[in-house]
C-alpha cells in the first residue's frame, strides 16, 4: 500500500522550523497520492495539478499551525480534500444541493446487479475502455463519497486515518465507504456484465 | 420462504463492507459466512464488491508526471531541491 511508503521520519520539528529541504522531501513523498486524489476527484489532469499545487502552498503557509496530532500525510490529505471539494463546488454549485441529500439518506438500497463478472479474462480489466468505465463510475459518485473511497480504497488509508483526514467519526466514514463501494459495484457490474455477455457470445 | 430469505440478505447487507475489510466481529462473520454458503446472490455481491475495490486499488501505482512535478517545485520555490525522479 502506498501509505507505507511515507516514512515516519519526516521531522515535524524541521518542517516547522522552515527547513526547506525537509519540506521538499515531504513534497516528493506525498505528491503522488495528492495528485491521484485530485485526478480521481476532478477527472482532469489540469485540475489535479491545481489541487496538488494549492495543497502544498496552503500546507507551507499553515505549517506554524500544524500541531502534529496527525501524520504529515493525513494533514496534507485533509487540505487536499478541501481543495478538491472547493474546486468542484466553484464549478457546479447547483449540483451540490441534490448530492447532499443523497449522500446523507438512510438505508442501503438492495443490490440490483447480480452478475458474477469476476471470471472475466484479465485483459478485459486492463483495457483503456475499462479504465474509462472505472473513472466514469467514480466521477458519478457524490463528492464526499468519492473522497472517502479514494482515501480508503485507492490510497489504502486505515479507517482511523481516513476519519482523521475528514474530521469525521469512524462510523460516519464506514457509512460513506460502504455507500460508495456499493454504488461503484453496481456501475461496474453493468459495464463488466456487458463484457461477460460479449465473451459468452463469442 | 423466498421473501424471508431476501429479508435476511438485506439485513446482512450492512455487514458486507466490514466483512471484505476483515473487520467484522467474529459472530457476525460466522453468521454471514453461513448465509453466503447458501445464497448465490449474496456470494456474487461479496465477490464483485471485492473485485471492485481491487480494480480501483491498482490505480494507486500511478505517479506524478515529470513535468507536473517540475512545475510544482518551481511554484513552491524549491527548484534548487528538485532531485531526479525516483
Amino acid at each position: 500500500m502506498m501509505v507505507e511508503n511515507i516514512p515516519v521520519e519526516i521531522s515535524i520539528k524541521a518542517l516547522k522550523a522552515g527547513d526547506r529541504a525537509e519540506f521538499a522531501r515531504l513534497v516528493d513523498l506525498a505528491s503522488a497520492p495528492i495528485y491521484r486524489l485530485g485526478l480521481k476527484m476532478l477527472g482532469h489532469p489540469q485540475d489535479a495539478e491545481d489541487v496538488l499545487q494549492n495543497t502544498f502552498l496552503k500546507a507551507f503557509q499553515s505549517l506554524p499551525n500544524f500541531e502534529g496530532r496527525s501524520t504529515p500525510l493525513t494533514w496534507l490529505y485533509r487540505i487536499a480534500v478541501n481543495e478538491a471539494l472547493m474546486l468542484i463546488r466553484r464549478r457546479r454549485p447547483q449540483v451540490e444541493i441534490a448530492e447532499e441529500s443523497q449522500d446523507e439518506s438512510d438505508g442501503l438500497p438492495a443490490p440490483v446487479q447480480l452478475t458474477d463478472w469476476c471470471c472475466l479474462p484479465e485483459s478485459d480489466f486492463l483495457s483503456a475502455e475499462a479504465r474509462q468505465a472505472l473513472d466514469a463510475a467514480i466521477l458519478a459518485l457524490p463528492e464526499k463519497l468519492r473522497a472517502t473511497f479514494v482515501l480508503r480504497d485507492i490510497e489504502g488509508l486505515s479507517i482511523h486515518d481516513t476519519s482523521d483526514a475528514f474530521g469525521l467519526s469512524k462510523t460516519a466514514v464506514k457509512t460513506r465507504l460502504f455507500r460508495a463501494r456499493f454504488r461503484l459495484r453496481e456501475q461496474l457490474s453493468t459495464y463488466f456484465g456487458d463484457r461477460l455477455e460479449e465473451e459468452r457470445a463469442k | 420462504m423466498k421473501h424471508q430469505h431476501k429479508q435476511e440478505c438485506q439485513e446482512l447487507l450492512g455487514s458486507i463492507s466490514d466483512y471484505v475489510d476483515g473487520a467484522l466481529q467474529e459472530d457476525l462473520c460466522r453468521e454471514l459466512e453461513r448465509h453466503l454458503a447458501g445464497c448465490e446472490d449474496c456470494r456474487v455481491v461479496v465477490d464483485t464488491l471485492k473485485k471492485t475495490i481491487e480494480l480501483y486499488h491498482r490505480e494507486a501505482a500511478q505517479d506524478v508526471p515529470a513535468d507536473v512535478r517540475q512545475r510544482l517545485f518551481k511554484r513552491l520555490d524549491l527548484d534548487d531541491l528538485l532531485h531526479p525522479a525516483r
